[in-house]
């Protein structure tokens, strides 16, 4: 693939994440923050996301894995896991731990291991999509290109 | 006068999340200060130079230790925090002689009206919620501006008629140096010396009206 052919794919791909609802418009935010004087700050944050929530999800499986569920403990992990997400654009994790938290106010252990399971379904789902977001930026800069600025048209 | 060189506003953001640590810092630096963070409301106690006496934490007193070298202008606090909280931490500072007239600002990724009134009744400046953009960044200049104005109440008199008839100064900071401090101003007084952008005007109107107490204004000796 030449150079123009894959700003356009990122640009697309880009785009479609919006439009899937995996991100919104905060991601733009982050994006508006990188600059010259800080080139891999979009990364740095999301890798920091990623690294937070591994070990929250972590945290969280085994909290409710456990014979008495001591919600104190499940729900500052989700508060934290909705505020960060939410701080990444990552809106479908977010609005899923939403769900998750308003199951927790109501101490429904049941409910609280689907919400698990969807909040990971979508937490994977952004990683893999932004995972793949990067790999095709690094092809871009290691060609010698330059980042297309995202056009949000729709 | 080196404006441009002269302190940039200095902020110390509190938050226990490593990862909204990040965010914040690059939002303040994005938006001009410089930044210093800490994990927690103790250690921005101890920062400003506080010392939290261990027998009675209601106690605070101003550490012997500490030379207060950083002038902070503002102080940007996460709310929910383990041990002291925000609004632990903003009561602490507004209890505090030393400190009380440095603006606070509170974070919360939480719409909880009684919170946020609770705060601004105690002296919160502005309430963020989370996540903070830049553009709510921009509400902190008029706050942070307050205090250049006092600090600068401290120093001596300059020159200050031939400041005033320089035509388009830019710089707020000069338009605050050269007018007598601890008087509050009437609104139309700022509207002739400020000259540029509607959205520094603002920032000035918003500061005179969010003032509670509105005194007229009778020394002042400036003239336009």
């Amino acid at each position: 693939m030449d150079l123009v052919q894959m700003q356009k794919s990122l640009q697309d791909y880009t785009k479609s994440l919006f439009l899937e609802g995996i991100l919104d418009s905060q991601f733009l935010q982050l994006q508006q923050l990188q600059d010259e004087s800080n080139p891999d700050f979009v990364s740095q944050v999301v890798t920091l996301f990623f690294q937070d929530s591994d070990r929250i999800l972590n945290d969280l499986s085994l909290s409710l894995g456990q014979q008495v569920v001591d919600f104190k403990k499940v729900d500052p992990h989700v508060h934290q896991l909705k505020g960060s997400s939410s701080s990444i654009g990552a809106q479908r994790v977010k609005n899923a731990c939403v769900v998750f938290r308003n199951f927790c106010e109501q101490q429904n252990v049941e409910a609280c291991h689907r919400c698990l399971q969807q909040v990971k379904q979508e937490y994977y789902l952004v990683k893999n999509r932004l995972e793949t977001l990067f790999k095709l930026e690094q092809q871009i800069v290691a060609s010698g290109g330059m980042i297309p600025a995202v056009e949000l048209g729709f | 006068m080196g404006m441009e060189t002269e302190s940039q506003f200095h902020v110390l953001a509190v938050d226990d999340s490593l990862f909204d640590r990040k965010m914040i810092e690059r939002l303040l630096q994005k938006s001009s200060c410089q930044v210093t963070t800490v994990d927690s409301g103790s250690k921005a106690l101890e920062f400003l130079g506080l010392r939290v006496d261990d027998e009675d934490p209601n106690v605070l007193s101003t550490s012997p230790h500490i030379h207060q070298e950083v002038e902070i202008n503002l102080i940007i606090t996460d709310y929910c925090m383990p041990g002291m909280t925000g609004y632990d931490l903003l009561k602490k500072v507004k209890e505090s002689a030393a400190f009380k007239s440095i603006p606070v600002v509170i974070m919360s990724s939480e719409n909880v009206p009684a919170r946020i009134s609770r705060c601004l009744e105690e002296g919160a400046e502005e309430f963020f919620l989370k996540p903070v953009k830049l553009a709510d960044l921009t509400k902190l200049k008029p706050h942070m501006m307050k205090t250049k104005l006092k600090k600068e109440s401290e120093k001596p008199a300059k020159e200050e008629e031939s400041e005033i008839s320089k035509p388009g100064i830019e710089e707020e900071e000069a338009v605050i140096e050269i007018l007598p401090l601890h008087q509050e101003l009437e609104s139309e007084q700022l509207e002739t010396m400020v000259s540029s952008s509607s959205n520094k005007r603002k920032a000035m109107e918003e500061v005179i009206s969010t003032d509670r107490s509105r005194p007229k204004y009778n020394d002042i000796t400036t003239s336009v």
